[in-house]
């Protein structure tokens, strides 16, 4: 995550993974092992405001900044979206705003998960997308020193 | 219906498959395994026909035109009504009000009796285990009359507390609407025993048949219900129509719901005076191309036979049921007595939304979630289940997919 790759060559490496895989299963598996992977986010941070509701399933996001960059952890209380939002957290987590921003997170339609975007799976993944892009907009109004005109 | 002749009159699951196109999809190499049909059931050949027969001879708006085509398409679209009259029942054709589905109905009840007949500090009753739209448009109508919404409670089994129920009903209590078949549990509420109840304290009492219209044997007058409310989408017929049952007296005595063309006698700027039952409350152009094909959906359930197809869905429930609770750390989630052929389980430590994305992937369509029962969830303390819901068409051999799916995807997850 903070490290010095760009957004695309972290889509890149997802993308990479996935080719490997023929079968349904295996991608799952992977995404399913992702999910487990992901440090629970402590129960602290469990609360309404962090919550980002979709119709099934619950995703807590919540977020920091430090030295320009916007940093994200996230949990959520079913394992596949839990496995999508760890891939989203290492494509967008530790850039700027802007970056974020601009990313297109083409790597969503190339692994073939694109359905899990679709308004009926309501598994709040979309709504974690524009969140985390709402999340670096506001920061990227601190970054920039109040115009004094 | 010249096809439905091929029917053998002994029950056999795979002619009756053949009657439904969809049944050939494929999904990712598999062939499909439909089991939400507490959601919508796939229709059968002979209403796909009826729709595109409508189209492509005779579509004309009705009621109005004095040509032929608008002679049969009115007559078609009455003879539904008659149908529905018979499949449910009612006394007359006229009690019968086409609307766009069961939410429609509960809520034109809302808006018309609802409003001219609840006051400040009268009681509506409904149940812990109501879809969502059994329940909203009472607690619109509640804030606005400022009239208090009570709730039956759920047993730890998914049956009504009919002790609780007992208790609640007062002088004060207008009006009770419930369910008669859960759609989450697939609980079958004894309904008459909940509305003889509530007459006694001069109660009405409306019925959400949007699950059991498909399985039970309905018979409005012999419950003695004061509404009833169904969806066609839910009995084999096509979406964007249902039906609500009112008893005449109470239709005549309510306002209109919308106003327009078709509920109209005279209008002029000074005053409107409506249309009679049921045109009343069939305001505008109505569905004519889907109400004209709900025909065609309840002919083909009564040639088949309810009996017959209760029998086969009530086997396949038990056997559901069996094979199911053989899977470790599934738990059903409703063990009425009396169910329709409805199954909702829960996995430990397993997300419901999980099971569902892999069962997806193995061609095999359940519903996951809260089936629009949020309270109902809560009740149970679980933010969902996975519901497999069974038809006339589903096998044995389409719930040993389901098992083996579930047992590979708690593989998966484990
Ligand atoms: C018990 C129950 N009531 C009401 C409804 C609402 O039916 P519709 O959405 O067709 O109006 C449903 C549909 O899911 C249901 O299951």
């Amino acid at each position: 995550m903070n490290d010095n790759r760009t957004i695309e060559q972290a889509e890149e490496e997802i993308i990479d993974a996935f080719s490997l895989f023929d079968t349904w299963e295996e991608k799952y598996e992977y995404i399913i092992d992702l999910g487990k992977k992901l440090p629970p986010l402590d129960e602290k941070y469990k609360v309404a405001e962090n919550i980002i509701k979709g119709c099934q399933s619950t995703v807590w996001l919540v977020t920091d900044f430090a030295d320009g960059k916007v940093f994200f952890k996230a949990d959520s209380d079913a394992m596949i979206v839990k496995g999508l939002v760890s891939m989203l957290i290492e494509v967008l987590s530790g850039h700027t705003s802007d970056e974020i921003l601009n990313a297109k997170l083409d790597f969503i339609r190339e692994i073939g998960m694109m359905n899990h975007l679709a308004q009926t799976r309501s598994n709040g993944l979309l709504a974690m997308i524009k969140q985390m892009k709402n999340y670096a907009l506001a920061y990227k109004g601190v970054n920039e020193p109040e115009k004094t005109t | 219906m010249e096809t439905l002749t091929t029917i053998s009159p002994v029950f056999d699951v795979q002619s009756i498959r053949e009657f439904f196109p969809i049944l050939n999809r494929e999904l990712n190499d598999k062939r499909l395994v439909y089991l939400d049909n507490a959601a919508t059931s796939q229709k059968p050949q002979v209403v796909i026909d009826a729709l595109s027969n409508y189209y492509s001879h005779y579509n004309a708006n009705i009621h109005r035109g004095i040509h032929t085509l608008a002679e049969e398409a009115t007559a078609a679209y009455e003879s539904t009504r008659v149908t529905v009259r018979k499949f449910i029942n009612a006394l007359l054709p006229e009690e019968i009000i086409f609307t766009r589905g069961a939410t429609e109905g509960i809520n034109l009840v809302a808006y018309t009796w609802g409003r001219q007949n609840i006051h400040s500090g009268d009681e509506i009753i409904i149940s812990g285990m109501e879809h969502h739209s059994n329940i909203v448009p009472w607690q619109i109508l509640c804030e606005e009359k400022q009239a208090i919404l009570k709730v039956i409670p759920v047993t730890d089994k998914g049956e009504l507390d009919m002790e609780a129920y007992k208790n609640l009903i007062s002088s004060k209590t207008k009006l009770v609407s419930v369910v008669h078949a859960s759609n989450s549990l697939g609980t079958i509420n004894p309904v008459k025993e909940i509305i003889d109840s509530a007459h006694q304290v001069g109660a009405v009492v409306m019925i959400d048949g949007a699950q059991s219209t498909v399985h039970l044997d309905i018979d409005v007058q012999q419950l003695d219900c004061d509404f009833f409310a169904f969806s066609g989408h839910k009995v084999y017929g096509p979406t964007g129509v249902g039906v609500l049952y009112g008893k005449k007296e109470l239709l005549e005595s309510m306002p209109p719901f919308m106003g327009g063309g078709e509920m109209i006698k005279e209008v002029t700027f000074e005053k409107t005076t409506y249309a009679d039952l049921p045109y009343k409350y069939e305001a505008g152009t109505p569905n004519i191309a889907d109400t004209v094909a709900l025909k065609s959906a309840l002919d083909f359930i009564n040639e088949i036979g309810k009996d017959a197809i209760r029998k086969h869905e009530n086997d396949l429930l038990k056997y559901a049921t069996t094979q199911l609770e053989t899977l470790p750390g599934l738990r059903i989630i409703g063990k009425a007595k009396e169910k329709v052929s409805v199954v909702s389980f829960v996995m430990q430590n397993i997300h419901p939304q999980d099971i569902g994305v892999l069962l997806d992937n193995q061609g095999i369509a359940v519903r996951t979630g809260h089936h629009c029962t949020q309270p109902l969830m809560t009740r149970f303390q679980i933010p969902g289940t996975v519901r497999a819901s069974f038809a006339m068409y589903n096998t044995k051999e389409e719930i040993d997919k389901l098992v083996s799916g579930l047992q590979k995807a708690i593989k998966m997850l484990s």
